[in-house]
């Protein structure tokens, strides 16, 4: 037991992460992988990083999974309230400056970098970023998490403004995929969340389905289901 | 100028023990258990399974404890990490739902279980070392959920917690399918607990396993012994030959009530 080859699996359970949230003529797109890691081990291979606030807000968690989640439970339990004492749905604007207001009061017991983002009918789509220590930036796009260092440059060159839903939805599997062939940690499946006036489409893209890079090998079938196959597969 | 006192939970005793520890002073050991524990989702409910062993340090303090706590008729949860943190954890949780219950009327769901975890284990930050793995089937249709002591939770069809967690994983990543049947489940489950307690040093002995369908539930405690204890010596236990027995009287611990019916007079106010 003092030997502890999976390299302290009692680590505190965090996100590694790739987030990223673009907006579009229309709307908005949330994108995130699926890896939860505590250490070296991978916790959760199909976790689901983008969580519903509301019915148009939804939010992209990075970084310790326990404070995010909470942030996420208390913002949704005040933008409940808020949206009965206003008496119509809750703007992007205000559910980002609640999550902003928890995150930088509590900024020396909180590590998560949060993105919002959603749909209302006086802004349209709307993306605000809400890194580690609590500032609010409405950006028209936002990349976070650990594998959001190797998209920098990838969106400085990739970006248009007024993409269609179509675009803009390639654009951000395109990048969660390129972080994951470089990111340690964040790999799974890629899903995306689509906001708009009409309402809200989620997507999934499993490791299979997504663009191949640099070095980047066919996924084959596993020898295990070859093995256990009965009848001959093919390659 | 007078302090405002703060709010929430103090940690000064935490940083206290920090010190001391680091000026050389053993900590009193405490009981971890180790473990393996498992669950998963089957076509009519949800599966848990552990292993026994509980452990001091390198000693094996029990050889047969009970890792899958009872929270609510249909809800169990089984834990991993230090032993007192989480037979506490559970316990105080299952009183609460059981005051829930009586407030609403209704059978308790798992995610209100989950809550009361998470808000637990989150308010402590981690120093509650209670990592659970909870399953149970509610008019929702049936849960699992696995919690780390550091409050965050994951929703999923199987999972896999502790120290043996590696090797349980490793089974259930090879042979789980969505929609096995109770007895698949059950074989399932038992074979990745004996891969945690044979390839994993922090588990052993005995498997438990405990099967939640609607509305029924079946605990299984000692489902597979696979390390029975192999010699036991035929004299059976004397004295040594100094000491002379000058009387031997046997005290049965249970004494039997007799209960006698007097009048039957009705109650008054």
């Amino acid at each position: 037991m003092d030997h502890d080859a999976t390299a302290d699996i009692n680590s505190p359970h965090s996100m590694g992460t790739t987030i990223i949230g673009v907006t579009y003529n229309g709307g908005v797109i949330l994108g995130a992988d699926s890896r939860t890691s505590t250490g070296l081990y991978v916790a959760n291979r199909a976790s689901d990083k983008i969580t519903q606030l509301t019915d148009n807000v939804y939010i992209c968690r990075s970084g310790s999974a326990a404070d995010s989640q909470i942030v996420s439970d208390y913002v949704r339990y005040f933008l409940h309230q808020h949206t009965i004492q206003l008496g119509q749905p809750a703007t992007v604007k205000v559910a980002a400056n609640l999550v902003r207001l928890l995150s930088y009061s509590n900024k020396n017991m909180l590590q998560t970098g949060i993105i919002v983002g959603g749909w209302d009918k006086y802004e349209g789509g709307k993306i605000y970023g809400i890194p580690l220590g609590g500032t609010i930036i409405e950006q028209p796009f936002a990349i976070g998490g650990s594998g959001s260092s190797y998209l920098y440059g990838f969106f400085d060159q990739a970006w248009k403004d007024n993409m269609t839903k179509e675009e803009a939805e390639e654009l951000v599997v395109k990048a969660v995929s390129l972080a994951i062939a470089r990111d340690g940690a964040s790999g799974g499946v890629v899903r995306t969340v689509i906001i708009n006036s009409e309402g809200v489409t989620r997507n999934f893209y499993p490791g299979d389905k997504l663009p191949l890079w640099h070095d980047e090998v066919e996924a084959h079938d596993s020898l295990l289901d070859i093995l256990n196959a009965s009848e001959p597969m093919s390659i | 100028m007078e302090e405002v006192p703060k709010t929430g939970f103090s940690f000064d005793l935490c940083r206290r023990n920090d010190m001391l520890s680091k000026k050389g002073l053993k900590s009193p050991g405490f009981l971890k258990t180790g473990t393996t524990i498992v669950g998963l989702i089957f076509q009519d409910g949800v599966i848990l399974g552990a292993d026994t062993r509980a452990t001091e340090g390198p000693i094996v303090a029990d050889k047969n404890c009970e890792k899958i706590h009872y929270m609510a008729p249909n809800i169990y949860c089984c834990g991993a990490g230090t032993a007192a943190d989480t037979e506490a954890v559970t316990d105080n949780i299952s009183s609460q739902l059981k005051l829930h219950r009586y407030h609403t009327g209704r059978e308790s769901r798992v995610v209100t279980a989950l809550t009361l975890l998470k808000s637990h284990l989150f308010r402590y930050q981690g120093h509650v070392s209670a990592a659970l793995v909870l399953g149970g089937v509610d008019v929702t249709g049936p849960h699992l959920h696995t919690i780390y002591p550091h409050g965050s939770t994951d929703t999923l069809p199987y999972a896999t917690m502790g120290s043996g967690s590696l090797a349980a994983m490793a089974i259930f990543e090879s042979e789980y399918r969505e929609g096995l049947t109770r007895d698949e489940g059950i074989n399932l489950v038992t074979k990745a607990i004996c891969s945690g307690i044979f390839n994993d040093l922090g588990s052993g002995s005995n498997v438990d396993v405990c099967v939640i369908e609607k509305g029924k539930k079946e605990y299984l405690r000692n489902h597979l012994t696979p390390n029975p204890r192999t010699y036991i010596s035929s004299r059976g236990y004397t004295f040594s030959k100094k000491a002379e027995v000058l009387l031997t009287k046997i005290t049965p611990l249970k004494e039997v009530v007799d209960v006698i019916e007097v009048g039957g007079d009705a109650m008054e106010e």
